[in-house]
């Protein structure tokens, strides 16, 4: 049995893994979002209790050249503090749901990270000097007695341990009254957009008072809702267009040049049903929890929970390419009702050149597709594989009829283990997959 | 249990129940599992009103679940066997407890019009949001759930839900203490003292009698049900003849 290879020669290897390895997992560290920066050099994590990780890659070194720049923390702050709405009587849960990079202008680097009501904006910078020999006040900062100075100086810059600082510079605030699922910045680098379950906000980054309603499906009779919004995209590069999907497995996009309420879509992607699979489950499973463009713009890429789809901007009615994550879910789905796991909302990546796709599944499994050779190969996120530079073996989930030596049946999977979140590197093969409260950063062999 | 001394008397259709329960086990797996499916999704719509802040996604999805089984079962005629018979309503008994435990509070309505039952059956349209609104426990009509619908994503005023929910519980238990006046005592007299008990209480059927007589009770102001059992089936049938019974008294 060889490893099955994805593309030609790619073999995915352990790096590094975050986290700790106590048995009992504290809430507040699973891990609830990742993102890599637009040059690969930031990966930043968000969890349960409102915390934000920033990992920096080191730089490489001839000497070790195996260690192809690992991360390592760079930052470490509290984005979101549970709040307390007082006139529902409800909390406002601190989780971190999205962090998004702006790109990068400056030596200061920009996120956005989002809670169920609130996005934030922080800057994240170095300090690596500071100001010595003031006038006014001496080394600890007391105040000198200004009839004690008899001469001026012209303070100089020392250098000083590095330390990097996060400010939250804007607080996008009371603009949602339902859950915020998605952030996205705009290709104009000036605007984002923040959508809940029945509305999409437009924000422009200097102002925090007010934000532009581009989408609202909620009905007058709140008794007619039978579909909410799931998430939602801007383009790669057209500043005026964005995607959204939703609970019923369409994606709509949109162009904000028709109208400032973007009630009617320009383009409806939705596939018709298969009768042969209909069942009380089919809508659910049917709901789409994350919606992707290419890098190129030229596709969107939509994960409902047992398949990944890819569709063409151009042709509405179906997708192109339709990729099963586990479909031996399928007869199980009562089950999966019964202990919620069918609501499960799974994200899915595609690579920097857009051959390859990436999503998770259970037993901290995950899945990749490769587009262009058709082949898929399923990959464990795990300690037992956390060798450094282990290479990973391919996993295989047995169906029925005799399980061989490797496999593992789909009754031993572990559902408490899912992958909801990864990320992949803009332009590299190294690969982020939060599993659970750990961290695992893999990446390609290098020959 | 009060109501298995209830049931000694009251209990009519039983019967005929029997005899058509006979004609559906035709195809028992099938209907048994879409039955169980029902009760589940009742049961985890009502469990996201227990929660802080309902998923809406999930609730929405949930809904829809249990519309599309009503449906079928309206097409296949099951759900019309149930409604027929005199007592035996009991899904829509488990709606109408979910939907009194999901609906927002009549006396917060201050003006503001809840659609509460009144769209799902054009009977009832417009004039049902009222204060003595108990006697739509038996009214209940075929299309319930979409009331439970409105109410499980009302998030307008999900305050009123929770608020409802916790003042619920609390004239719950206060009346509890105040030895509730004779009407009650005369109605359970027969009543096993374990009626008086948390779990009893919260498995709906004493709340669900004590919408029927709130003119007695003043401390009631808005029906409630802490949870809705789906292994109260046959109890809150019993439930239904006694609201009958009281409502025509």
């Amino acid at each position: 049995a060889g490893f099955g290879n994805l593309m030609q020669d790619v073999l995915w290897c352990f790096s590094q893994v975050k986290g700790t390895i106590d048995i009992g997992v504290t809430e507040a560290d699973i891990i609830s979002t990742v993102e890599f920066n637009h040059t690969g050099e930031l990966l930043a994590t968000g969890d349960k209790g409102g915390r934000v990780v920033i990992f920096q890659r080191e730089q490489e070194s001839k000497n070790q050249p195996h260690r192809r720049g690992e991360y390592n923390v760079y930052s470490t702050f509290q984005s979101h503090e549970p709040e307390f709405d007082y006139l529902k009587s409800l909390e406002i849960e601190e989780k971190i749901n999205k962090i998004r990079w702006l790109p990068q202008q400056n030596a200061a680097y920009f996120l956005l990270s989002t809670n169920d009501k609130t996005v934030k904006l922080w800057k994240v910078s170095e300090r690596d000097k500071r100001p010595e020999g003031y006038n006014l006040k001496d080394e600890d900062g007391r105040l000198r007695d200004p009839s004690m100075i008899t001469m001026l100086r012209v303070p100089v810059l020392r250098p000083m341990d590095l330390m990097v600082e996060a400010t939250p510079r804007r607080v996008f605030a009371n603009a949602h009254t339902y859950h915020i699922n998605s952030i996205s910045v705009n290709s104009d680098y000036e605007t984002y957009m923040s959508a809940d379950d029945l509305r999409i906000n437009l924000w422009n980054f200097e102002i925090t008072n007010q934000s532009f309603n581009i989408v609202d499906i909620k009905p007058a009779n709140m008794e007619e809702l039978t579909e909410v919004i799931t998430a939602a995209e801007f383009h790669p590069h057209h500043c005026n267009t964005f995607v959204y999907s939703s609970s019923k497995g369409t994606i709509r996009l949109c162009d904000m040049r028709t109208s400032a309420l973007c009630d009617r879509h320009a383009k409806f992607f939705e596939e018709p049903e298969d009768p042969s699979n209909r069942s009380f489950f089919s809508e659910i499973i049917s709901s789409i929890s994350d919606v992707k463009f290419s890098h190129s713009g030229r596709y969107i890429m939509t994960r409902d929970y047992l398949t990944v789809k890819v569709w063409d901007l151009n042709m509405e009615n179906r997708p192109i390419e339709t990729y099963q994550v586990h479909d031996y879910l399928r007869s199980k789905l009562c089950s999966l009702y019964e202990n919620d796991c069918i609501f499960d909302k799974f994200e899915c990546v595609w690579n920097g050149s857009d051959s390859v796709i990436m999503t998770g599944s259970y037993n901290n499994f995950f899945r990749m597709f490769d587009r262009n050779t058709k082949r898929d190969v399923t990959l464990e996120a795990s300690r037992e594989n956390s060798k450094p530079r282990a290479i990973l073996k391919p996993r295989k989930v047995c169906v029925g009829g005799k399980r061989r030596k490797d496999e593992i049946s789909v009754d031993s999977l572990d559902f408490s283990k899912k992958i909801l979140h990864t990320a992949w590197h803009p332009s590299e093969n190294i690969i982020a997959v939060a599993a659970t409260n750990n961290l695992y950063i893999f990446q390609d062999k290098v020959n | 249990m009060f109501v298995r001394g209830l049931k000694r008397k009251c209990f009519d259709g039983e019967e005929d129940i029997e005899g058509t329960l006979a004609g559906i086990k035709a195809i028992p797996s099938y209907n048994l599992q879409r039955q169980s499916l029902l009760d589940m999704s009742l049961v985890k719509l009502q469990l996201c009103h227990m929660l802080v802040e309902p998923n809406l996604c999930r609730s929405v999805l949930i809904a829809n679940t249990v519309r599309q089984i009503q449906e079928e079962m309206t097409q296949d005629g099951t759900w019309q066997m149930i409604n027929t018979q005199s007592t035996g309503q009991a899904s829509l008994d488990r709606l109408v407890s979910t939907d009194i435990l999901c609906r927002s509070s009549r006396e917060q309505a201050e003006g503001k019009h809840i659609p509460g039952y009144s769209t799902f059956n054009k009977d009832f349209e417009g004039d049902q949001a009222q204060g003595s609104s108990e006697t739509m426990s038996t009214a209940s009509s075929v299309q319930a759930p979409r009331n439970l619908q409105s109410n499980v994503w009302e998030m307008e005023n999900p305050q009123e839900n929770k608020g409802n929910f916790q003042k619920s519980l609390d004239q719950i238990f206060e009346t509890l203490e105040n030895k509730s006046p004779n009407s009650v005592e005369d109605l359970f007299s027969e009543v096993d003292n374990s009626y008086y008990d948390l779990d009893t209480m919260l498995t709906g059927m004493m709340s669900n009698t004590k919408t029927v007589h709130c003119d007695g009770l003043e401390t009631f102001s808005s029906p409630t049900t802490a949870t809705s059992n789906s292994n109260c089936k046959s109890d809150l049938n019993e439930l239904d003849h006694i609201v009958e019974i009281l409502v025509e008294s």
